[in-house]
């Protein structure tokens, strides 16, 4: 499958599980929106040597998964941006800071081991947050979120309006790789005295496009701005939810738990 | 250049969010006096456009590798420096939700990273001033390529700062410029060959959809001239690069750093009856404090009653949830 197919089924597919009628899918998209957000506050304060503190934090989207049947080889899959990056920036660590700062029975590990690897694994739990609420949560209902945050309209209609037409253009794109593809054999991209043709007449198009996009937007009535019409109550459970994770976050944040909770049973 | 999540603490991320939110708002309010209804549904498809013309690859002549479309200086040639900014944020918070491609708490660095740097400094500084008398050839290639690479180095150099004041790496800051700075720089020609390649052929096409081209005598009443442009910036640059410079040594980390900037240390201390009270709940909930066992400097009791700990909590947590299911299978059966 093309780089252009892999990113269309993508959307689609995160998009079917956005529609899916599941009580995480339920939830405020506000109460999703700002748990994602603290969550991920909560993993990158921790103390780059606090490893277990970091793992702690694997709580949340342990039990999100589980129990919103959400598959997490699909997460995982979406790591493959990000743990690199991560990795490049860590990996020197243990090279530059060797003093050690913990012993696992006998072994004794540096403070740049243990700051490189809480660095993967914030990596890792803050991708996997951002995938969860992503997964529960369709575009349209995080951008009414937005609204709701007083988010500029202007701003909100730019996402609504570049997410309605990403597949289009994709689509059109991938057509048009095709095409050149076909006449140019066993290349790998494009070669550089078409660069400016090629993706010039997809600019040309896309602009034209863009014109009938706003006749039929004016047909249909509009005056300069539109939003995300989707509203959701805010209910008890939605209050709930956000409540007992919010203590959860904190708590786990202030406390050792995995320790605590160790320091019973031994 | 996507940051993640894990490589900003949150006292850079809330800074980068304030930054980039000016500069959102000053956008929005920019766009809105522009009081043109049409440049909306453009502004929307463009950024699909560039979300899905950088999925292309683009042979590099002479190597066996491929580069990208420079979104931030293209749709600033297009849009304008405001229009485009507010695209950009579009295509980055998508890139972030549905690619992990950036991370949410990292959006404000990456905005300011990528999208200010191309849209305001690529379009202000150096596409405007030189296509205030007409557009040539030379002229777009010259700003294509001059804008691509100065804002991909101010980007890249945003990158190792944010993530050097965080805390996150130890490499030291002469090393990590050293690493990204020629790297960008080699990404910043290719790219702005590519873009400067599609802006020609627009310019041939439809010169009109080019934006500030031969605007000179209309832009002068502008209110954001050129040496008000660059006076801006230069304070700014002074005051964030100085202010920051003081900070940059130390290297601290997380929320200790935001506690040592305002209450001067990073462990406060309080007295009174309540702060008593909460030590003392503390100091007996606290069954392992400084992860060891009480009394005790046996580093073997920090890592195993981690561990111990760890496998009971979220054994816990598996099990509450196979609980939870099973019982939500049984109410569903029952239905």
């Amino acid at each position: 499958m093309s780089k252009i197919s892999k990113a269309i089924y993508e959307i689609e597919h995160i998009s079917q599980m956005a529609e899916k009628d599941q009580w995480m899918n339920r939830i405020h998209p506000l109460v999703k929106l700002f748990l994602t957000v603290f969550y991920i506050f909560m993993v990158v304060s921790f103390r780059k040597y606090d490893i277990l503190g970091v793992l702690s934090m694997v709580v949340y989207p342990l039990i999100i998964f589980m129990l919103g049947d959400i598959s997490v080889k699909e997460a995982l899959y979406r790591l493959r941006i990000v743990l690199p990056l991560v990795c490049i920036v860590g990996i020197l660590n243990p090279l530059f800071d060797r003093e050690i700062v913990l012993y696992v029975g006998t072994v004794g590990l540096s403070g740049g081991v243990l700051s490189m690897l809480s660095l993967m694994l914030k990596g890792v739990l803050t991708v996997f947050a951002s995938y969860l609420l992503i997964a529960t949560t369709s575009i349209e209902k995080i951008c009414y979120a937005l609204r709701l945050l007083h988010v500029p309209k202007l701003l909100v209609t730019q996402i609504l309006l570049i997410y309605r037409y990403i597949t289009v253009l994709l689509a059109q794109t991938k057509k048009i790789t095709q095409a050149y593809a076909l006449r140019a054999p066993e290349q790998k991209g494009i070669r550089h005295d078409a660069w400016g043709s090629l993706v010039g007449q997809l600019l040309l198009k896309s602009m034209d496009r863009a014109e009938e996009v706003y006749e039929s937007m004016c047909l249909r009535g509009y005056q300069g701005e539109f939003g995300p019409d989707e509203s959701c109550a805010f209910q008890v459970k939605d209050a709930v939810f956000l409540f007992l994770w919010s203590v959860v976050f904190v708590l786990f944040r202030i406390f050792p738990v995995f320790q605590i909770v160790g320091a019973w049973f031994i | 250049m996507h940051m993640a999540d894990a490589l900003v603490a949150p006292a850079v991320a809330a800074t980068m969010y304030a930054c980039s939110t000016v500069a959102g708002g000053y956008s929005v309010k920019k766009v809105r006096l522009e009081n043109d209804p049409k440049k909306i549904p453009v502004m929307g498809v463009m950024g699909a456009f560039v979300f899905a013309t950088q999925m292309i690859n683009f042979t590099i002549p002479g190597t066996g590798s491929s580069g990208h479309l420079c979104g931030g200086v293209l749709l600033a040639a297009l849009l304008g420096p405001y229009g485009g900014f507010l695209t950009m944020i579009g295509v980055l918070l998508i890139q972030c939700l549905l690619f992990a491609d950036g991370g949410l708490l990292a959006l404000g660095c990456n905005i300011w990273n990528m999208a200010f740097y191309g849209c305001f400094i690529g379009a202000l500084l150096i596409w405007k001033p030189l296509m205030k008398k007409g557009a040539t050839k030379g002229k777009i290639v010259a700003a294509s390529v001059a804008g691509c690479m100065i804002t991909l180095q101010l980007g890249a150099f945003s990158v190792t700062l944010e993530t050097l004041i965080s805390g996150i790496t130890e490499l030291p800051f002469a090393a990590f410029v050293a690493t990204m700075q020629p790297i960008h720089l080699a990404i910043g020609l290719v790219e702005g060959l590519i873009t400067a390649a599609v802006l020609c052929f627009v310019h041939e096409a439809r010169p009109e959809l080019l934006w500030g081209v031969g605007s000179s005598r209309q832009e002068k009443e502008g209110k954001f001239s050129y040496k008000t442009t660059i006076a801006i910036l230069v304070v700014s640059a002074a005051v964030i690069g100085g202010g920051i410079s003081l900070f940059a040594s130390a290297n601290p980390d997380g929320l200790e750093w935001s506690m040592e900037q305002v209450a001067g240390t990073a462990e406060l201390t309080a007295s009174g009856g309540v702060y008593e009270t909460a030590e003392s709940i503390q100091s007996t909930t606290a069954v392992l404090p400084d992860y060891a066992f009480e009394n005790s400097e046996s580093a073997f009791g920090t890592s195993f009653s981690g561990i111990v700990g760890g496998a009971i909590v979220l054994g816990g947590c598996i099990g509450a949830c196979y609980l939870l299911k099973l019982f939500r299978k049984q109410t569903e059966n029952k239905e």
